[in-house]
């Protein structure tokens, strides 16, 4: 019998975020802190000639200044190809050219504007299909010099800094025994992820060489790893506090700003230097979701079975594509969504342009191609004349099926029932009431979606618990809580196997001085990885308080168990140790000590997830599973304003076993709304390499007007190496938002929109576009 | 150029010496130690700044801190009466109002002066009211229910 895990509990972090309590980094203030401001390109592309601190180094208050020059290594968590600040040339409009370190902001903003760069201009690469031809001006000439990981083929000589190929059965063939082939184009634009927080770090080095960083970031030892390696300083030198993070959606992932602070705290003695983006910078300046362009060739059969896809996407990497190669790939592995397709040639190219830079966004790489795939499914139902659902029921990855590259699908593949519930929930069949006004029509839409957490195959979680001596505990691990309630949810796992209630738990996260390995929080895997190393922590535990009680009870440990914060007998209930007598150990008759205090150990790695064939991109197991699911829409377009308002949204997705059902369903809700965003609004407009749009009133992000009645559900078929079933879900359930929402707008006006977001202008023009 | 203003904060008069150009939130995040209020903009535009000045909601990031002269400031370290919670800081926590909590402070302090105003608004109202707050992370329905809950108890 489960007591913890399956309970919506409240969630442990209420208290000291609704009293403005808890300290987020730029909350914290320190004795003698100095104020960092940056020196940014005003070109897109351009080399620097020279650049002219002295004025700026001469201004009273003034503590420190420094350029790319000072630290050149190129790091990069797949792909080594950046600084920290520009060295010889800038890539997109707004890169880190110089910073300054002074006793106020206003001075170090006041010294920046004194610094003179001189750039001579080079040829702007704005468009990523320009940027794929052979002719265009190279974003990296240096390409082939760059460290990657051996899993990314990079294409020196071009601006094509990954080409992940999928080449499954035979297309050609497929093609010429297709009765129909369809074709089609799809574009989605750069969005940002906008967490509320904006980036901020603060760093200092004390007098035996300790970095210190403090950091709002999702993943403080991957920040650790690339501080190391670009300052070259051991890793028992470089300690990272996170201590809260304001939202990420993949943002915070990687390590930005942090890189920009350590050369000036090396140089101000002692003093920590703080650096806080504007909502400007964290615009344009913190990873943007890449833009992408796809391609679709799809052979069908008059029964509607999917015989023949290929494919390619285009990755708008931006200036640098260190993480961006990762979301190529990936979009590679689930090259045709969550269907069964023999016959696949896909083409995923991350591909260096002047844009802002690239990188994970909530769902990345399967938002971006689920938004074409999803409406190709719509095409092609209405042109054979079958129900689009019953399309995707005839195609729909089932247990014993295939994914893209080969593997064989899990038993745990729950789409069909996530169909069923969503068609239930949004009354899919019903059509909707039409409203009074006749310029106003309704309709809905449906669309299916998947991810899988992309990751090195060998991303690895660990776990520290120790019992105190009163029976409480402390749970020590380095999965960050960014708002998905992690906390909470590793706590009711823990809680369950030691049978220790919540509440006597405290969860320490976010400081690698202290608390064990973690590869990232990212990709939908903390309950999956890190609830597994809980897992074994708390068996480590209980396998040493059995040993103890058992000496103590004189009972064979076979005949031992852990219920009701106790060890007791399984046969006479009564002969029991409560945990905290054995806390520190075991006392023996003759007051000797045996053991010591209890602590347990767990560590976890995904088993046998191995490589894909270079050639191929085939792989038998590449992921550590994959999260299905769908969405229903209602929405209302109004035909003369072009406004969309959604009416109501149904989602549904296999999640294995929610830990915490009302935690799953808060990260559906955010998941509905923030997909909401990226359908009708978001969208970074670039001019000559320049954002224009920087700010919230001219990048709208949703808000509580444009929230839609929500339906959120889940199925659980467990995932067989999750924590009690577990597996991720807070980024699959974003991902069918953009499709469906499009559908819902096909059925209702008959107009097809190829491109993101659905303002009111595009929509407009669209329905005169149908018109004429 | 410094002034002198007085004002209450929290519920205790205050003199203080601010600089002419200085916003609310800066004197209060800098001065007071009050970071409960956050910068999510610094613009106007997402409302994480936001305490009660006389009573009204207001974005911190658009006033003066001079202007604080002769009024009265609440903010979210005010709400609660040591760790005795607003009626709304129990609600938040309890329907699960809240993920990365940035916004959390600026929320509650916008629901809070509406409720003053008006303890009985209707959903509607209560959405329109709240959608100067930005949040990221919840999808708002839960703030929204959050809300609503204090206003039926108002009711009753
Ligand atoms: S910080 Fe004041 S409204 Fe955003
Ligand atoms: S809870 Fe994260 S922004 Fe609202």
């Amino acid at each position: 019998m489960v007591k913890y895990v399956g309970k919506s509990i409240t969630r442990v972090d209420g208290t000291k975020k609704v009293t403005g309590d808890l300290k987020y980094v730029d909350d914290i203030k320190m004795p003698g802190m100095l104020y960092a401001a940056v020196k940014r390109s005003i070109y897109p592309h351009a080399k620097i000639i020279k650049i002219d601190t002295s004025k700026a180094d001469a201004l009273t208050g003034v503590k420190a200044v420094t350029t790319g020059k000072d630290f050149p290594k190129r790091v990069g968590l797949y792909l080594a190809d950046k600084t920290f600040m520009a060295v010889d040339k800038v890539r997109y409009c707004g890169e880190a050219v110089a910073a300054v370190a002074a006793v106020t902001e206003e001075i170090a903003r006041e010294a920046v504007k004194l610094i003179e760069v001189e750039y001579e201009e080079l040829p702007v690469v704005e468009n990523v299909l320009d940027a794929m031809k052979e002719d265009s001006p190279l974003v990296h000439p240096d390409l082939g010099d760059y460290k990657h990981i051996p899993i990314f083929h990079t294409m020196p000589g071009t601006n094509i800094s990954e080409h992940f190929k999928l080449r499954k059965g035979d297309v050609d063939k497929a093609f010429e025994d297709s009765d129909l082939v369809f074709e089609s184009d799809f574009y989605v634009p750069h969005i940002q992820h906008c967490p509320i927080e904006n980036h901020v770090a603060i760093a200092q080095i004390d007098r035996e060489g300790i970095i210190t960083v403090w950091a709002s970031c999702q993943s403080p030892y991957a920040v650790r790893a690339a501080l190391t390696d670009a300052f070259e300083v051991p890793a028992h030198k470089l300690r990272v506090i996170s201590p809260s993070v304001g939202g990420g959606f993949g943002a915070k992932a990687g390590t930005t700003l942090e890189g920009i602070i350590i050369p000036l705290a090396m140089k101000t003695k002692g003093k920590p230097v703080k650096l806080t983006y504007s909502r400007e910078d964290e615009f344009n300046n913190s990873y943007v979701r890449q833009a992408m362009h796809s391609k679709f060739k799809t052979g069908v059969m008059k029964d509607g079975r999917i015989i023949a896809v290929k494919n390619q996407f285009a990755w708008d990497g931006g200036a640098y594509t260190e993480y961006g190669v990762n979301i190529a790939k990936s979009a590679g592995f689930g090259a045709v969504g969550p269907y069964d397709v023999a016959n696949i040639h896909c083409d995923s190219y991350a591909v260096y342009t002047n844009n802002p830079v690239g990188g994970p966004y909530r769902g990345f790489g399967m938002s971006e191609i689920h938004f074409g795939i999803e409406q190709n499914m719509d095409y092609i139902a209405e042109k054979l004349g079958i129900d689009p659902i019953e399309l995707r029921r005839i195609n729909a990855q089932k247990p014993g099926g295939r994914t893209a590259t080969n593997a064989v699908v899990d038993d745990a593949c729950g789409l069909l029932e996530c169909m069923d519930k969503v068609i239930k929930d949004i009354d899919y069949y019903t059509p909707s009431e039409q409203p009074k006004e006749p310029y106003k029509v309704r309709a809905k839409g449906f669309a299916c979606g998947m991810k899988a957490p992309s990751m090195p195959n060998n991303a690895a979680s660990s776990a520290l618990i120790r019992i105190n001596e009163d029976g409480t505990a402390y749970l020590s691990v380095s999965a960050q809580d960014i708002g998905q309630g992690s906390d909470t949810a590793l706590i009711q796992i823990a809680a369950e196997i030691l049978s220790i209630p919540p509440e006597k738990f405290t969860i320490n996260t976010g400081d690698t001085a202290h608390n064990p390995y973690e590869w990232q929080t990212v990709a939908s895997r903390i309950t999956y990885s890190v609830g597994n190393a809980i897992i074994k922590a708390c068996e480590d535990i209980k396998q040493q308080l059995v040993q103890l009680a058992s000496i103590k009870l004189g009972i064979f440990p076979r005949d031992l168990k852990l219920e009701d914060e106790c060890i007791m007998s399984t046969i006479y209930p009564d002969k029991k140790i409560p945990i905290k007598e054995l806390a520190l150990g075991l006392n023996m008759p003759d007051g000797s000590g045996v053991h010591g205090p209890i602590m347990g150990r767990g560590i976890f790695v995904p088993e046998n997830i191995r490589n894909f064939d270079m050639n191929t991109g085939l792989a038998d197991n590449p992921v550590v599973f994959w999260t299905y699911g769908c969405y229903g829409v209602e929405l209302e377009v109004d035909m003369e304003t072009g406004n969309i308002r959604i009416l109501q949204v149904a989602s549904c997705f296999d999640v294995g076993k929610a830990i915490n059902p009302d935690l799953v369903k808060a990260q559906s809700e955010g998941a509905i709304v923030q997909g909401i965003g990226s359908a009708l609004f978001e969208e970074i407009i670039m001019k000559n390499g320049k954002f224009m749009n920087p700010s919230f009133m001219d990048y709208k992000i949703p808000t509580s007007n444009d929230m839609p009645e929500m339906k959120v559900s889940f199925v659980e078929n467990p995932q067989k190496d999750g924590p009690f079933g577990a597996r991720g879900m807070a980024e699959p359930a974003m991902i069918p938002a953009a499709p469906a929402i499009v559908s819902a707008f096909y059925n209702a006006t008959g107009v097809k929109i190829n491109e993101l977001p659905l303002t009111p202008e595009r929509v407009i023009k669209a329905l005169k576009g149908k018109n004429n | 150029m410094k002034y002198q203003i007085i004002f209450t904060l929290n519920n205790e008069k205050v003199q203080h010496e601010v600089e002419a150009n200085k916003t609310l939130l800066k004197m209060l995040r800098e001065d007071f130690d009050l970071t409960g209020a956050k910068e999510g903009c610094g613009q106007g535009e997402c409302g994480a700044c936001t305490i009660l000045v006389n009573g009204k909601p207001v974005n911190s990031c658009l006033m003066l801190a001079v202007e604080a002269d002769g009024k009265e400031i609440v903010t979210i370290e005010g709400l609660s009466d040591g760790e005795k919670l607003d009626e709304l800081q129990k609600t938040f926590i309890t329907n699960g109002a809240l993920q990365c909590g940035y916004c959390t402070p600026g929320m509650i302090m916008t629901a809070k002066g509406l409720l003053k105003e008006n303890p009985t608004p209707t959903v509607d109202e209560v959405k329109v009211a709240m959608s100067g707050n930005l949040c990221r992370c919840t999808g708002y329905k839960r703030i929204i229910e959050a809300i609503m809950e204090v206003v039926e108890n108002n009711k009753n």
